[in-house]
């Protein structure tokens, strides 16, 4: 009889192995699919793996395509580690947007003496205003009311989402655009600057690369961000130490949601330039699948937004070279987490074949 | 006065749905397990349902085609949860996730297809009557099915031994392990109940309620059935209550636009989501209460033997 | 903390080196492959194939929009044989992505791109900047340069002659719409319904819901039933699926299949179908090409030129009424476009049009109000 049986402490080697075997088993069950849908599955597995590093062009669109992921998972392992839920990183991405999106239209009607430097840190601060104010409904509704943040945050992206096609439709719509539902284009000084030329990839890649570092530091270096990861899971506990799980609460939320509107706002002035319905893909949702792959760990949500983007851009260009369904990108983020989810366990638990008694 | 009684004929179709997944869902959380793939359990079973329905022509068939493959997504969440005590939420989520994008590719061959209509369904006779005739009386069987089924599991949760076991493994699965009970497997039990009812309202909302197949049909129903287990305070009545409420603030909305009264329709159309908002905070907010009414161990993994 | 933390978050990076040791290898081979391709070229018989792409907004199984456009593609691809080929990529998202997918297919060859709705429109522009030997089509837009044509349906003319079939079959005197988004195109389809109903019973008037969706069908199921509930009996739609018209025909009501041949979803309520024929005016552009003749337009095609056509009338519709519908087609072949001619009121009694002033695309264009007839005011409009 097979049984699980409590390790005495976590094994590092599982540790190790699962995001791999994760990855492996993901690969194995992509390559079942092409099989069944009777395609090449080598050349399917090229098309997902390999194609979307090839060339400098697909390597800037990689990290176009991950800086939204590494934002928001970064601040969604925050929350996550402090046992506080945030399933709505979208809908805080999506008022960023509107945050930033706001300001980039002002200074487009209204012109400032700024160039796109100058313009950058007033986009960011505007798009994480709108993130964590975001966020801060669901904190408030927590803390005062004992609202389950899971639910509070998820009906939030709801609203936001339609806040935001009311705007675009209605009032900040391009009075020159025909009556579609789009602003004007914002002002090329509103731009993020771009890091190599002729190429999308822009400020906001390094900028991620910073938080993550910074994120780092405050987890594992700082006193407080030892508080946050213990304070969340164990108020009881906590409290005897003196950690506050009400700060945990406040902190991780706000900083999630700030980080997830900065997010948004940088792909609106960013790639977009304007503000549509369309503004999000589900980034505040693969953010999720992010973190966890990504081990909760601000190195492992930066390695894991790029092999996530690179899920994404593979599908697409599975669809125009080999004609596989656009579905199946949903397919494999999920698997990858059903299979991560299920190796993990063996870093708490062992097999353990027992002799019947 | 035709047109409230119509009202409240959409209403009740708009609210069956809810209802049934909710009711699934309230008879898991009972148990103490927190199924937040509850969204993507319904699109599986909905593109089954509607595969099923396609090619056998009967939509009893495709209910159960539906229920079946509800339970079995819910089977896999609940085997990663109960025994290999994956975290609750993640793997919901997890669920969520793959559930969205496998009915997605699996439906791919569906979209666009169509079902043989089924007519119009009413009670004879009663269809009839003035007022209440119209408004109760011209529905699928499937809406009648929603409130036995709210009936049944009140019956089941309060007035039945294996009910009361359920609901003693929800609140202390520690006591009722060391009572005998196997408590893992009852969870399971639970669990693909809460599966096979939501693949029920799945299967409902393809074949019956929009008789099409497109991806993310659902829409977020599952997540707003999840939010009804809570406004409703895990109570089988109030689950219908609710489910009603809430299928009706959508139907008056559309109701009122038709009307032509003027507010932008994307507020009208935020309303559902605000008003589970209020209602979480509203009962959130007496934390005796949410204990008194809540399963104390919902969200917790269980350890035999530790 | 120790380092050793770091080890676990590790492991992925040994997997992308791995795959970036491949890109190194897997993809020369291809290259290698394309020159000898080309060398032969010249003494072979047959010039390589034009490479024509496709990019679609929604699944190519929907029934509507995109589904109509495909079945464009599939129509110049048996008209062209083995002087295209012919590529498509489904439900590419509108926004950043688009312009990845539309580089990545001129990367691979395409020489002409089709893009089938509006919100590609700044994509395009910025992808055709780039390469100005390839030929951009751009559906519903707006934005032209050199390289880059707009195309356009006068689906409002179908919308029209639905009207006049609806004037005639209905019994309360109240048309339903199910409308996605107040845009012009939407807004115009709108008038046009109530025009072609008042222009043969002047007692109509048109309601409207809007699901703020393309694609939704329980809430366009919903939607119609609201409308019905209202005394609507006579629907038109112009999202994406047949639900309003399956909602229709379970409550012995009539509507109209859009986008596409729908008549199959509901033999009896099923009044015509207002379709889309993509075919003919992707024939014309591939055309052009090979004649190297094509130039930069903006073309706004309709039933005159067979880009869409309102079809199937149901058997049990009155000669009558079959024949009014018939007029009005012929004077809209002959009048492309006429359809919203002076007097013109709003439904606030605002004039729009002076007397026999016909309007010009810069009016249709901007539409965004409901003529007289039709119930309520737009959304957030102006």
């Amino acid at each position: 009889m097979i049984r699980l049986e409590a390790r005495p402490s976590p094994s590092r080697l599982a540790g190790i192995l699962s995001p791999v075997i994760a990855l492996v088993i993901t690969v194995g069950v992509a390559a079942v699919l092409f099989l069944v849908l009777g395609k090449d599955p080598m050349r399917g597995l090229s098309v997902f793996l390999v194609t979307p590093w090839n060339g400098v062009r697909a390597l800037t669109e990689l990290g176009l395509k991950a800086t939204p992921l590494i934002l928001c998972s970064l601040g969604l392992a925050l929350c996550f580690r402090s046992n506080v839920w945030n399933i709505g990183a979208e809908g805080q991405f999506l008022i960023g947007g509107i945050f930033g999106g706001g300001l980039a239209l002002l200074v487009t009607v209204h012109p400032v003496a700024l160039d796109r430097w100058g313009f950058f840190p007033l986009l960011v601060l505007a798009g994480a205003l709108g993130g964590a104010l975001w966020a801060a409904v669901v904190a408030l509704l927590r803390d005062r009311f004992n609202a389950n943040e899971i639910l509070v945050s998820l009906m939030m992206v709801y609203v936001a989402d339609l806040l935001l096609s009311w705007l675009v439709f209605g009032p900040w719509r391009d009075p020159k655009g025909f009556n579609f539902p789009q602003t004007m284009s914002f002002a090329a000084a509103t731009g993020v600057p771009r890091l190599v030329p002729g190429m999308r990839l822009n400020l906001g890649f390094p900028l991620a690369l910073l938080v993550a570092v910074a994120t780092w530091l405050f987890l594992f270096r700082t006193y407080r961000g030892m508080q946050l990861q213990v304070g969340g899971p164990a108020p009881r506990a906590a409290r005897y130490a003196g950690f506050s799980s009400r700060a945990a609460l406040w902190i991780s939320l706000l900083v999630s949601g700030g980080l997830a509107g900065i997010a948004g706002a940088l792909e609106v002035a960013g790639p977009m330039g304007q503000l549509t319905p369309y503004v999000s893909n589900g980034y505040g949702f693969t953010a999720i699948i992010v973190a966890f792959v990504g081990r909760l760990h601000p190195l492992g949500c930066v390695l894991s937004s790029v092999l996530l983007a690179m899920f994404v851009i593979g599908g697409e260009l599975a669809q125009s070279r080999i004609g596989l369904p656009a579905a199946l990108t949903g397919v494999f983020q999920g698997v990858l987490l059903f299979s991560l989810l299920a190796c993990d366990t063996f870093i708490q638990f062992r097999l353990r074949w027992r002799a019947r008694a | 006065m035709n047109q409230v009684a119509l009202l409240l004929a959409a209403t009740l179709g708009a609210g069956t749905p809810l209802a049934i997944g909710s009711l699934g869902l309230l008879v898991n959380e009972r148990s103490g397990v927190l199924n937040l793939g509850a969204e993507g359990v319904m699109l599986v079973s909905a593109v089954t349902g509607f595969a099923a329905a396609y090619h056998s022509g009967n939509e009893w068939i495709a209910f159960l085609a539906g229920a079946a493959a509800g339970a079995a997504l819910a089977a896999v969440f609940g085997w990663l949860v109960i025994w290999l005590n994956t975290n609750q939420y993640a793997t919901g989520l997890a669920v969520s996730l793959f559930g969205a994008g496998f009915s997605a590719f699996v439906g791919t061959g569906y979209v666009g297809r169509k079902l043989e209509s089924g007519g119009e369904h009413s009670v004879p006779l009663l269809r009839d009557l003035p007022f209440v005739g119209t408004a109760l009386f011209r529905q699928h069987p499937m809406v009648y099915l929603a409130m036995a089924l709210a009936g049944a599991a009140a019956f089941f949760l309060y007035r039945t031994r294996a009910g009361l076991v359920l609901r003693s493994v929800g609140e202390s699965p520690e006591s009722a392990h060391a009572l005998g009970y196997p408590v893992r497997r009852i969870r399971l039990a639970a669990v693909m109940v809460g599966g096979a009812l939501c693949g029920l309202s799945g299967a409902y909302l393809s074949v019956v309620y929009a008789p099409l197949w497109v991806e993310g049909m659902v829409a977020g129903r599952g997540w707003i059935a999840l939010a009804l287990t809570v406004f409703a305070t895990w109570r089988p009545a109030r689950v219908l209550l609710g489910a009603y409420l809430f299928g009706g603030v959508t139907m008056l909305q559309l109701h009122l636009q038709a009307q032509g009264v003027q507010l932008p329709p994307q507020f009208m159309s935020m309303t559902p989501y605000v008003a589970t908002i209020v209602v979480l905070v509203l009962i959130s907010r007496n934390p005796l209460w949410i204990r008194v009414n809540m399963p104390a161990s919902l969200g917790k993994p269980f350890f035999p033997g530790s | 903390m120790d380092k050793r933390s770091l080890l676990r978050p590790l492991a992925l990076p040994a997997v992308f080196a791995l795959a970036l040791a491949l890109a190194c290898t897997k993809e020369e081979p291809k290259k290698e492959q394309a020159p000898a391709a080309a060398a032969p070229a010249p003494a072979a018989e047959k010039p390589a194939p034009l490479k024509v792409a496709f990019i679609y907004v929604g699944p190519v199984g929907d029934a509507g929009w995109s589904f109509a456009h495909d079945l464009g593609r599939k129509a110049i691809e048996a008209k062209y044989g083995d002087q295209i080929q012919t590529t498509f990529v489904e439900k590419v998202p509108e926004g950043p992505d688009a312009e990845r997918v539309i580089r990545d297919l001129v990367s691979q060859g395409n020489k002409v791109i089709f893009a089938t709705s509006f919100g590609y429109g700044d994509a395009m522009e910025k992808v055709a900047k780039d390469f100005p030997d390839v030929y951009f089509e751009h559906a519903t837009g707006f934005k032209t340069a050199p390289n880059l044509r707009v195309y356009e349906g006068r689906f409002y003319e179908d919308a029209y002659l639905a009207g006049v079939l609806a004037g005639q079959m209905t019994k309360t005197n109240t048309l339903g719409f199910v409308a996605t988004f107040p845009i012009p195109e939407v807004l115009r389809n709108i008038n046009a319904y109530t025009l072609g109903a008042l222009s043969v019973n002047p007692k109509v008037k048109t309601k409207v819901v809007w699901v703020s969706s393309w694609f939704d069908p329980p809430k366009e199921t919903e939607a119609a039933q609201s409308l019905m509930n209202q005394g609507a009996d006579v629907l038109l739609q112009n999202t994406d699926s047949t639900a309003v018209l399956q909602a229709a025909e379970k409550a012995g009501k009539y509507a109209f299949g859009w986008d596409s041949d729908m008549s199959a979803f509901a033999p009896k309520a099923h009044l015509a179908s207002c379709v889309l024929k993509w075919g003919v005016y992707y024939d014309k552009a591939i055309g052009d090409v090979l004649n190297k003749s094509w130039k930069t337009d903006s073309f706004k095609w309709g039933i005159k030129e067979g880009v869409n056509d309102f079809v199937k009338i149901a058997s049990f519709v009155p000669d009558e009424a079959k024949k009014k519908v018939e007029e009005a087609k012929a004077y809209l072949i002959a009048n492309p476009g006429a359809v919203f001619k002076g007097p013109l009121y709003d439904n606030t009694g605002k004039e729009l049009l002076a007397k026999d002033v016909v309007a010009d695309d810069k009016w249709k264009s901007s539409v965004n109000f409901y003529v007289k007839g039709v119930e309520g005011k737009v959304p957030a409009g102006q």
